[in-house]
């Protein structure tokens, strides 16, 4: 085995793709270990815990790009050289001397096109300079990064208040504007119904019952997880709703959040309760579920109230054992243990213990160094495979979310080894998260799932009150 | 853009970071574009987020650049540099760039200081001449600070003539030296006898008949001509061939009529400025000097004011952090080399004349100027694509510098040095080369950018003044 560690300064890729660019370097034939990353702390401390020598990389700091390799010889080594050059080959977006150079800031590249909105991705610590720019710009801005300070999100909220325009994040990763989906978010019907709040996979879960349901959205406006937390007091939240309550295209609004702070939750019920439409308010806490809150939006509509489409299997008679849940969407894991929890007892949050668990891959614990397992799913499948032999685990209960910026094939990905646990009897439950126009296609993906061994719901809470019933009252 | 135009209207939309969060609005027909972002400058992420989290910043760049673009540069006398440069004493010589010693100063400017006290009868030899400036007998000051320019080393002694050039709308004034040709020439560093010489006739005779000249042909406007000179050719650095056309043009009536002043000297005048395409250079420099001169001083501004090398540091200076140098190593210069020199004799950079990117040309209007494009071994349409780069850094577009080639847009003008560690985009300059000995002079010209490290030091400066 030989090590090999270069340093390029001055270069610069983004996280998602020096991720890809290392995962296609590991997969190669004869590399034991690769990582393709900036100098960051957090990398150099990585690199050194796989045993690479410091020494290599002491000069490299966070606007170096490293690539290190371990591989059986040189000659492998020097073969990666191409898989590297491939897997970072950039865009084809600017050509050679005399087109338009390429620009580095957001709201330079915002002025070439005369945007409206930005979509702010880089990494926390820089995000901040950046959405405050594109602010000053006149930009409304959606801030996908998180890391950013409490402090900084107060600011540009202010900033954006002061300026009439909207800020969606820090940390959100879902909206639909305008009929365009930002971020994470499925491609939906338009309509008349409008949502706003601070829950990326609970927007997402709700648009796609509602599509399922033949109703449409207009706007749907993630707002950022902290949004109607104390000290941010729900500013973008209540900004969207008094917009969508003088909008004539909106019917109905929802409000849509993970649990609010409780002075927070006032106020914006006051506020929901104040408008002129009828507004859901669907805050995730026990007892609420995402299938009620679209049944009420029904309900406001005056239509009846639906089941939503399913895609069941006979999944009776499996090995008995405890339930394990592979989540990849925060409100979707929570909306699911406070569905489990009063049947089957507590359940724990992390992948401790002998007995049932619900974990979260999409938290920061799974995604340092890692793209969001809605994209990259390496950690869930390492993690259900161990689940194959593990005797003590008799159900399993997943989300599978498509639409724009998701896996492009998570089913493929997925069904091998949900035919593995299928095949040792553990019984497969996943709550399939789609529009029918997503680009993975969700009957597509249904059929793959289904044929594998995995029973499906669109409903996420259908699907944990299936994997409840199956484990029924000993998780 | 306000709220209600974001429900009904269409989002057009800017991306900076993640790719497959971009190629998602792609698949969606959105009209986007992406920036090619990467993180700013080393060591500035935390100045840039207390810049933006501060109100001093906001507004602070418009008023500053609102003042630099202000400035009606009139070019209006020539007189001795004792008598109208402030500060000037019998002893001091200025040269170009941040503050240096003696010790520091690289081979042109010793050359030059050599010259120049040659020239003021102060040394008698070259060796005397070192001796007095290494024991201290005179004292070394930056242009910068008495309101004056000069190109390459700069240097002004007491009795040299200097261009006087006066904000037509406004107090300011701003000096700078008389272009002396190319060739063997005091700011390369060269102090032989036909230096020398030619230094006593530029003081003798075409100092008081330039003087003469503006007075029968009254006030130059330096941006008519500049402006002019853009749509001719000229960068308004390295190429002021037009420039120099029009200037004489305009000075002709003066020396053929004004009958106060010898027609020996009026002739030998209009030959030296017709043999000298670089005339108009040091005067294009005394009106941008007025210029950022306008500019500086506003709190919170990160406008850049000055950028200037000495031959051993290039120093830049911003609007709100007052007179403070930022300074890195000068940088070798990257370009065309005369003859068999190449880069091994090149002095590092050097030269107040890096006003005249600092106040949108030069490198700032290369596309204006296809004449001079092989100086960066480029093409023409290289240029156009360096000058469309300097827009990012900029924040504004010179209302009266236009170019031709981009539609007639303004030239990028004003460099916020947030921008340049933001964008990671340094500012380019066009520029001489001189060599690193006294005495050779020019060696080739070419493309220099200025250096990051001035750009970062200058922006954790200003987000400590905010």
């Amino acid at each position: 085995m030989i090590d090999r560690v270069t340093i390029q300064s001055g270069r610069y890729h983004d996280s998602v793709r020096l991720m890809q660019a290392s995962q296609a370097l590991r997969t190669t034939n004869g590399v034991e270990e690769a990582l393709v990353a900036m100098g960051t702390e957090l990398n150099l401390a990585l690199l050194e815990d796989i045993g690479f020598d410091p020494q290599t990389f002491v000069a490299a700091g966070p606007n170096d790009l490293i690539v290190a390799v371990r591989a059986a010889d040189e000659a492998t080594v020097d073969s990666l050289e191409q898989v590297l050059a491939d897997a970072l080959a950039a865009r084809a977006t600017t050509g050679g001397e005399g087109d338009l150079p390429p620009t580095h800031v957001v709201e330079m590249a915002a002025a070439a096109i005369d945007a409206n909105l930005a979509l702010i991705s880089v990494p926390g610590r820089y995000a901040f300079v950046e959405a405050m720019a594109a602010l000053r710009a006149g930009l409304h801005v959606m801030v996908f990064s998180d890391n950013v300070s409490i402090e900084h999100e107060v600011l540009l909220k202010a900033e954006a208040a002061r300026r009439d325009l909207l800020v969606m994040g820090p940390d959100c990763g879902t909206s639909i504007v305008g009929g365009v989906g930002l971020g994470f978010a499925n491609a939906v019907q338009p309509g008349s119904v409008s949502l706003v709040g601070a829950s990326g996979t609970g927007i997402q879960q709700l648009t796609c019952l509602l599509d399922d349901a033949g109703v449409g959205i207009r706007n749907a406006w993630g707002t950022g997880s902290r949004d109607l937390s104390e000290a941010v007091h729900a500013s973008s939240t209540l900004r969207g709703l008094a917009a969508l309550d003088a909008d004539p295209g909106t019917d109905v609004i929802v409000v849509v959040s993970k649990p609010p702070a409780p002075a927070v939750a006032v106020t914006v019920r006051e506020a929901a309760e104040a408008c002129s439409k009828p507004v859901v308010v669907a805050f995730m806490e026990p007892g609420s579920t995402l299938e009620a809150a679209a049944n009420a939006v029904l309900e406001k509509l005056g239509r009846p109230s639906v089941s939503f489409t399913s895609w069941p299997i006979d999944d009776t008679g499996h090995r008995p054992g405890f339930l394990r849940g592979y989540y990849s969407g925060g409100t979707l894991r929570d909306e699911a243990r406070f569905i489990i929890e009063p049947i089957t007892g507590p359940l724990s949050l992390t992948e401790t213990g002998d007995g049932p668990w619900l974990v979260d891959y999409g938290d920061d614990e799974y995604t340092e160094g890692r793209a969001h397992p809605m994209i990259d799913q390496t950690v869930r499948l390492e993690r259900l495979e161990s689940a194959v032999d593990d005797k003590s685990v008799g159900v399993v209960l997943l989300d599978v979310v498509l639409g724009y910026g998701a896996n492009p094939d998570p089913a493929q990905e997925l069904a091998p080894v949900i035919r593995a646990l299928a095949g040792a009897g553990v019984a497969v439950v996943a709550n399939l998260c789609g529009s029918r126009s997503d680009p993975q296609g969700l009957d597509y993906q249904a059929t793959q799932l289904n044929k594998a061994g995995a029973a499906l719901f669109l409903s996420n809470a259908a699907a944990a009150t299936r994997a409840a019933e199956l484990v029924g009252g000993a998780a | 853009m306000s709220l209600e135009q974001l429900i009904d209207g269409e989002p057009v939309v800017a991306t900076a970071g993640v790719e497959i969060l971009e190629q998602a609005l792609v698949d969606q027909a959105v009209t986007t574009a992406a920036a090619e972002w990467r993180p700013p400058a080393a060591g500035t992420e935390d100045s840039l987020a207390k810049l933006a989290e501060s109100d001093v910043t906001e507004g602070a760049n418009e008023i500053a650049i609102a003042r630099l673009l202000a400035v009606r540069p009139h070019f209006v006398d020539v007189a001795i540099a004792r008598d109208v440069i402030p500060g000037m004493t019998d002893t001091m010589f200025l040269h170009a760039g941040p503050p240096l010693t003696w010790e520091r100063s690289s081979g042109p400017i010793r050359g030059a200081l050599i010259g120049a006290l040659l020239y003021e009868g102060l040394a008698a030899s070259p060796e005397e001449a070192e001796e007095i400036a290494a024991w201290g007998g005179i004292t070394m000051s930056p242009c910068h600070h008495h309101q004056t320019v000069g190109p390459m080393a700069g240097i002004v002694s007491p009795s040299m003539p200097v261009a006087v050039v006066r904000d037509a709308d406004g107090e300011g004034v701003a000096f700078a030296t008389l272009n002396e040709g190319l060739g063997k020439v005091l700011r390369y560093g060269a102090f032989g006898p036909e230096v020398i010489e030619r230094l006593q006739w530029m003081g003798n005779v075409l100092g008081p008949v330039l003087a003469a000249t503006l007075r029968h042909v009254g006030p130059v406007d330096l941006q008519a001509l500049i402006a002019q000179a853009l749509q001719m050719g000229d960068d308004g650095h390295n190429r002021n061939r037009a420039a120099t056309s029009l200037l004489l043009r305009v000075l002709g009536p003066g020396l053929i009529e004004n009958e106060s002043v010898e027609l020996s000297g009026r002739s030998e005048v209009f030959r030296f400025i017709e043999g000298n395409d670089h005339f108009m250079l040091n005067l294009v420099m005394a009106a941008g000097k007025l210029a950022v001169d306008a500019a500086a001083g506003v709190a919170g501004s990160s406008l850049v004011t000055t950028m200037a090398r000495n031959g051993t540091d290039f120093g830049i200076r911003l609007s709100g952090t007052g007179d403070r140098w930022f300074t890195a190593p000068a940088p070798i210069v990257d370009g065309l080399y005369l003859g068999a020199f190449t880069m091994d004799d090149a002095n590092p950079d050097i030269g107040d004349s890096a006003i005249t990117e600092t106040v949108g040309l030069g490198g700032f209007a290369m596309a204006a100027s296809p004449a001079i494009v092989g100086f960066v071994g480029g093409t023409a349409a290289g240029a156009v694509r360096r000058t469309r780069q300097m827009y990012e850094i900029t924040v504004a577009e010179h209302p009266a510098y236009q170019i031709p080639q981009l539609e007639f847009r303004g030239t990028p003008v004003g460099i916020d040095a947030t921008m340049v560690v933001r964008t990671g985009v340094q500012p380019q300059i066009n520029t001489g080369i001189a060599h690193k000995d006294p005495g050779i002079g020019m060696v080739g010209a070419g493309l220099v950018e200025a250096p990051m490290e001035c750009f970062t030091q200058a922006v954790v400066a200003l987000a400590e003044s905010v």
